[in-house]
Formats: C-alpha cells, structure tokens, sequence
C-alpha cells in the first residue's frame, strides 16, 4: 500500500529467485504496514491464520501438561492448583482463541468473497477492526494467564469463579469480552456479504456449501456470542462488587450462569463444527468428482443446525437441579438436533458412492472427519439420554465426546480445508507424500489419544482431577495410551507446520486449479490478485457442476474455459 | 417496517447487478471500491445495521431475562424499590427521548428530499440536544441514588426505609443493580450515540447527503430509534412497576 516502489526483498520468492510471474494480493506491495493497516480480507485473514496458529500451539503446550501428569497415578508432576489452571487455559485457549475464530476468521475471510465473485467483505475497515480486537483480547486473556492464571475451567460456573476462586478470572474474562467483538462483527460481516455482493447469476442455490455452513455459523455468532459477552460481564462485576446475581446468599441464582453460558456455549461447539462440515462439502464433491447428493437438504441442515442447536443447552444441566420434565424435554431435542447432522453424513456418504475417488490429503482428512464426526456426535446421544448421563457426567467419557468432535471434527476439518486451499493462498503446492504422512500419525495419534478415555470415563474416571486410584491398573494403562497417543499427534501437527512453511519458499508453483474443483475461487490465478477477479465473473452453472476426469482434462472443469477468467496466465505447476 | 426493509434485501444483489449499470452512479465520491454501485453500498449498510440491532437485541435481552426471573422470585420487594424510583423524572426523560426520535425522523426526512444543509443540521442538533437533556436527567437521578446509599455495591448499599414481612434488604438490592446495569447499558448506547451523532453533523454541515446519497443519516436513524425503543421498555419494567405500591407505609411520601 505505502512502499510499493523500488520493492524490497520479496517475502514469498520461487526457487532461485523466481518470482511469481503475475501481480497478486501478495506481492502487490510490501512493508509491515501494508499488512497492520491493510483492508484485503485474504491479508486479513493471513493475520488471523499466524495469531490463530500462535494459540494453538500454546493451547498444545498446556495439553501436552495434563497428559504428562495423568502417566501416573500419583499427582506428581503438578499441584492440584497447577493442575486447575493447566486445563483452564488449555480450554479457555483452545475454544476461544483457537476452535471458534479458526475456520470462519481465516478460510471464511480468504474464501467468501472469492467463492461469492465479490472483490471483498462488504465492510472490510470492520474486517480489520475485527483482527485487532481479537488481538486485544488475546493480549489481555494471555496478560491474565501467565501473571497468575484461572482455576476455574473453561466454564467458569458460579459461584465458584465469582465467589472462592483466587485467579484472575476477571482479566481472563475481560479477554474474552474483548474477543467475543471481534466474532459478532466477522459474523455481521459474512451475512451482510453473502446477502449483498453475490454476482451476477450467484443465486442462492448456486452457492458452494461452504458458505451456507458460514451463514449458519454466522447467525450463532450474532445471536450467541452477545449472550456470553453480557455474561461474562455478569461475572466480572458479582466479583467486583457482589452484585448478588449469581450469589444465593445474596437471593441470587448460581445455576443460572449455568443457563445463560450453556444458551451460549452449546451454539458455540456449531460454531466450531459447522465450518468444518463446510470444507468437508467442497472437498468430498472435488475428489469425488460429483455433485453432493442431495444439496439443498444439506444447505438446510446447515440452518437446521443454527436454529435447533439454540434450543439444546439443558443437556449439560442433567445434573444440577434442573427441572426433570425440562431434562426430558432437553433429551428429546437433543436427539432432534442430530438428525440434521446425520443428513449430512448420509448424503457425504451418498456422494462417495460410485464417484472416483482420489485420497489426495484434503481428502483424508474429510474422510476422518466423518468417522470421526459419527463417533463423536453418537456419542453426544448417548450423554443426551437422561439415565446414562447421570452416570457418566463430569467423567471421561464427556471429555473423549468433544474431543472427538472438536479435534476429530473441527480440526481435522481444519487441516484439510487449509491443504486443499493453500495453493490458492500462497500460489504453491504443499508437499503432498509428507502431508498423506501427517495426516495419517495425527489420525492415529488422535485416536490413541482419544479413544481410551471413553473406556475411562465409563469406569469412573472423573475429569478435572490430577491423581486416579493406583489400585486399579487398568486405569493407568489407559491413561499410558493416552498419553502417548497425544505425544504422537502433538508430533503429526508439528510436520504440516514445517512444510507448509517450507513450501511457501521451495513449493511448487500451483495452477489456477489444480485439483480441478468448480468453484468461482478456483477461477482466478493462484494467488489471487488484490480484487480477487480482474471483471467480475457471471455465473451461468450450478455448483459442483463435475465432469467426469477425462473429460475435465480436456475441456475444463465446467461450462466455463479451465483458463481463470479475468484472463490471467496460470504457471503450468512446475518449477520454472 | 423492520421486515419489509430486510425482505427487500433478500432477492437485492443479482436484480441490483443486472438492473443499474454501474457507470450511472460510479462516479460518486462516496461510493467505496469493493462496490458496484450506491444501491448495494446502501443495502450493505442497512442490512449490517438491522443485524447489528439483532445483537443489541441479544445482548440486552439477558438483562431483561435477568429482571424477569428475579422480579417474579421477589415480586414485593422489587415493587417496593421500584417505588422509591422517581416516575416524574422517568416520564420526563421518556417524553424527551420520544421527541428525540421524531427529530431524528425529521433529519433523515431533510437528507432523503434534499432539504437544505441548515435544516439537516437544524434538526440533527435538536436530537443531540434532546439526548443530552435526558443524560443530565439521569444523571440527577444516579446522583440521588448516590445520596440514598442506593448503589448496589457490598459495603455501601443500605435501604432507610423499614421492610415488610417478605422483603429483605438483599432483594432490594438485586433490584437496585438490574436497574443500574440496565439504565446503565442503556445511557452508555446515548453517549456512543452521541458521539457518533457529531461527526454526521459535520459532514451535513459540509453538504455530505443528498437524496442521492444519505445512508449514513439513514443508519443512525435506527440505531437511535433502536436505543429510544429500549427506553420504552425500561420505563414502565423500572419505575411504574411499583408505583402504587402501598405495602410499606411510606409510599405515599414521594
Ligand atoms: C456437534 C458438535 C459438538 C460439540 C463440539 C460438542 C461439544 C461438547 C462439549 C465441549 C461438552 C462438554 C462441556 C463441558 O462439560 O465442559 C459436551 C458435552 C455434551 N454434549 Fe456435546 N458436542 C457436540 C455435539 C453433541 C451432540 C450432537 C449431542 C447430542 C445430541 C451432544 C450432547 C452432549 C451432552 C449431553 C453433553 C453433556 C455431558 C455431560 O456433561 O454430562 N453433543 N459436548
Ligand atoms: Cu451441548
């Protein structure tokens, strides 16, 4: 923006000096402050993928803690205090610095203007508002963890967080204030965008499933995230001042935190999913090189998803005096709520079905998401069923639940989605015989990791504790498992960040499509120029519109020429 | 009036493609690159506003809930706080906001039909004004409270006035604190109102809106209506709630 004369040392260069041979929103111009103040939502969205990834491994630190500790019986390696605040900030980082703003504030920034043919977010000065409030609260959040940190949990339930808990829990809550700003303000910027600057022949049902995951998850982040922030608030100030809201000895309600988190918080692990589900769209109709069967069931289902995951929260109160009749009523529509998951599962595996099939890594990953996403979300049946949660609440089997979801889910959803369009971000291609390999030791690793606490959790393994019984050895095996399988998928995330940042130097070159997918953004040059498309595209086909390979090979992915339309020469994928 | 503007956005961008060709309005200095054209910068701005609304509504809605769940677990005490309220000076205060709106509805009416930058300014001054005299308003009201011991702060909240059977000093204070954390909320959105309200002034007073171009008028119009209509909830949940409330002795004192 300010420096673009006499440009200095290009930050992504090819082999050997090479440049890219066109002029994209990379290389368009330099300096730190063409990025800090820039209104491009991909360089946005750049900004949001190093702080974002920044959280993540720092979340990873605290998971690899509490694994270490949990190798014995004994609680050995950590106080129980220490233990507290481990998984708190694992869980505060995690959900709130990582899972919510991963997908939406990163693909869902680069991608839906290009997917829509629009040249950026309808209000990109708030698109960059949004990065630095995320900024603010992550400084304040990190300012509260690591000056003396919270003990509370993730959750934060009342009262002990307002009354006996000793850590920082209003400068840790003020940072999620902070940040909850900045997903209310992505959201209002997604929908006003989707609705507005569609083009022309961009109509609703022609839009690729991605974008309707992100308006679903938008709408939670404009009806859900206020309610987290006001309570929160609520917080803060019975702690300041002993408001006596969540005080039952001042006549207030302790549960209702509960209430106004989970009205929140439930919504929020769709906010985590429903993007992932997203990328498993695209990339299950590219790689099987077929329409997604049934498109508009699961378009709705997206929306489905929204509305009813707003209606379910009663399913974490089972235990904590609720009403038994709104227990029932909870269970049943928790059951309801899977069944626009599970249209979506069904018509994935409908897509497979007689497609060819290439297990390219986005693949791979979209593929575990789904066995993955099945046992997770099957597993949330059972803990919606009144009796059985009643035994297995608060223990292991909980925890191996979400994970299941948030890690076999959304993250692998996550890591797919960012191999199959980092061609499209940085112009290259990753190295795909070590990305296969990656993605194989996180699959295992997760599943090491995972899968032995549901064994746990079913045994009684409580969660939140640092010691378990030495007389039952079994327990400890389990745990063993575990952690090893964490070490080894800790491992596996480490290979994808060194090579895709090796590949931003050495990779290949990559064409304007080179999967072939269908999609508006695959029809501009990799990387995209700054105005994402030199005229604005027309759209006269449907999504996902695949021919058969051959057929692709020689006349081009749609009813429109393979070459990018504003005319821009791809690279032919090789080194020059 | 608020569906009627969203369902008119919905089948918006592909007709306001097709239907304007983009030279016809290109020109305009306000019209921002990544737009084709005034209409769908118009559409964008309204449609984000009325979402941004839908947010507010979120967010106040817990306090709301907050006064709901309490106000029927302590129906006599919250009456016998609300009393000690002064409706006079909420009645006021809920005359001026009305009025407030309607001079806001009159600036947005100068811009659209081209009125004169004088009239614009005219009546977007009038609003501020307006707004202004209900703060002040509040603020007497607050000071009083202060002078009452009545912030619901441990250590500093104490009620004078002698309690009936089934009120406690405790209760009596969760009211006092729905009513500052709404009131509160609520003079804050005035104050960023306020500020937001002078800088369109300015660019009036420079000539900015025109019936072709006034969306930033037309924007803040429904923030502030919105902020008015939140009022008009507060008003009777607070202060007339227990206005005839006679189960102390003292009621008739104020
Ligand atoms: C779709 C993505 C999902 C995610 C990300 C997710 C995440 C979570 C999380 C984070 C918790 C534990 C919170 C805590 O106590 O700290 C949880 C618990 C629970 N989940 Fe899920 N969940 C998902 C889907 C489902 C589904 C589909 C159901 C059932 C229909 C379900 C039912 C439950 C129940 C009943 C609990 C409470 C268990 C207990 O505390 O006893 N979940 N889930
Ligand atoms: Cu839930």
């Amino acid at each position: 923006m300010s420096t673009a004369v006499g440009a200095p040392a290009t930050p992504i260069d090819a082999p050997r000096g090479v440049r890219f041979p066109h002029v994209n929103y990379l290389n368009a111009n330099y300096g730190i402050k063409s990025w800090l103040l820039t209104l491009d939502h991909k360089r946005i969205a750049l900004l949001y993928l190093a702080s974002v990834t920044f959280f993540f491994f720092l979340g990873g630190v605290y998971a690899i803690a509490i694994r270490l500790e949990l190798m014995t019986p004994a609680g050995d390696l950590v106080e129980s205090q220490t233990y507290n605040k481990l998984f708190t900030h694992h869980g505060v980082l995690m959900v709130f610095f990582f899972l919510i703003p991963s997908i939406p504030a990163i693909l869902g920034n680069f991608l839906i203007p290009l997917m829509i043919g629009a040249k950026d977010l309808a209000f990109p000065r708030l698109n960059l508002l949004s990065w630095y409030i995320y900024m603010a609260g992550g400084i304040i959040t990190l300012w509260a963890l690591l000056s003396g940190g919270v003990d509370t949990g993730w959750t934060f339930y009342t009262p002990f967080s307002t009354t006996f808990s000793n850590g920082y829990v209003v400068a840790a809550g003020l940072g999620i204030f902070v940040n909850g700003f900045s997903s209310i303000l992505t959201g209002l910027n997604f929908i006003v965008t989707i609705h507005t600057m569609r083009a022309p022949g961009m109509t609703w049902f022609r839009l690729p499933l991605f974008i309707w995951a992100h308006y679903a998850t938008s709408i939670i982040f404009i009806l859900g995230t206020p309610v987290i922030a006001i309570t929160i608030l609520l917080v803060a100030l019975e702690r300041l001042a002993r408001i006596g809201i969540f005080d039952p000895a001042l006549g207030g309600d302790p549960v209702l935190f509960q209430h106004l988190f989970w009205f929140y918080s439930h919504p929020a692990v769709y906010i985590m999913l429903l993007p992932s589900m997203g990328i498993v769209s695209e990339v299950i109709a590219t790689f099987s090189r077929k329409n997604i069967f049934g498109y508009t069931f699961v378009a709705f289902s997206s929306i489905a998803i929204a509305v009813f995951g707003f209606l379910v929260w009663g399913h974490h109160m089972f235990t904590s005096s609720q009403s038994i009749y709104a227990g029932m009523v909870f269970s049943f529509i928790s059951y309801a709520v899977a069944i626009p998951s599970a249209v979506k599962v069904f018509n994935w595996t409908a897509t497979l079905y007689k497609g060819s099939i290439s297990y390219d890594t986005p693949m791979l990953y979209a593929l575990a998401f789904i066995g993955l996403f099945l046992i997770g979300g099957m597993t949330g049946l059972f803990l919606a069923a009144l009796g059985l949660d009643v035994h297995v609440h608060d223990t292991y089997f909980v925890v191996a639940h979400f994970h299941y979801i948030m890690v076999g889910g959304a993250l692998m959803g996550y890591l797919g989605g960012m191999h199959y369009w980092w061609p499209k971000i940085t112009g290259r291609m990753y190295p795909e015989g070590w990305a296969r390999f990656a993605a194989l030791v996180i699959f295992v690793g997760f599943n090491l990791t995972f899968f032995p606490q549901f064994l746990l959790g079913y045994m009684g393994m409580p969660r939140r504790y640092h010691a378990y019984p030495v007389d039952a050895p079994v327990w400890q095996v389990l745990h063993v498992m575990s952690t090893s399988g964490a070490s080894i998928m800790g491992v596996g995330m480490l290979i994808p960040m060194v090579y895709f940042i090796w590949s931003m130097r050495y990779g290949k070159f990559a064409t304007a499509n080179p999967w072939p997918a269908t999609g508006l953004e695959w029809r501009t040059a990799s990387p995209p120029p700054t105005e994402n498309f030199g005229t604005t595209p027309v759209v006269t086909w449907e999504a996902y519109e695949f021919r058969p390979m051959e057929e692709t090979e020689v006349i081009g992915p749609g009813d429109t020429p393979a070459q990018p339309i504003d005319g821009m020469q791809p690279t032919d994928g090789k080194n020059p | 009036m608020a569906t009627h503007e969203i369902a008119a956005t919905h089948h918006g961008p592909a007709a306001a493609h097709a239907a304007h060709v983009p030279a016809e309005h290109s020109a305009h200095a306000a019209l921002a690159h990544h737009f084709d054209n005034l209409e769908q910068q118009r559409e964008a701005g309204s449609l984000g506003m009325w979402i941004f609304l839908a947010q507010e509504v979120m967010f106040f809605g817990r306090l709301f809930l907050a006064y709901v769940i309490y106000r029927t677990r302590f129906p006599e005490a919250f009456a016998a706080a609300s009393n000690h309220l002064n409706w006079k000076l909420g009645a006021f205060n809920t005359a001026v906001l009305i009025c407030s709106s309607l001079t806001m509805a009159l600036a947005v009416w100068a811009a659209q039909v081209g009125r004169t930058r004088r009239t614009q300014v005219f009546f977007m001054a009038l609003t501020g004004l307006l707004g202004a005299t209900f703060l002040g308003v509040k603020a007497v009201e607050y000071y009083d409270k202060y002078r009452d011991h009545l912030i619901p702060v441990r250590g500093w909240f104490h009620w004078e006035q002698p309690l009936s059977a089934n009120v406690s000093e405790q209760n009596i204070q969760m009211f006092y604190w729905i009513y500052f954390a709404m009131t509160g909320l609520h003079a804050l959105h005035m104050i960023i109102g306020i500020a937001i309200l002078l800088p369109i002034m300015y660019r009036a007073w420079k000539g900015a809106y025109s019936p072709e171009y006034h969306a930033p008028v037309e924007l803040f119009g429904l923030y502030w209506h919105f902020v008015d209509i939140v009022w008009i909830f507060l008003f009777p949940l607070l202060y007339l709630l227990g206005a005839h409330y006679a189960g102390g002795h003292a009621a008739a004192g104020h």
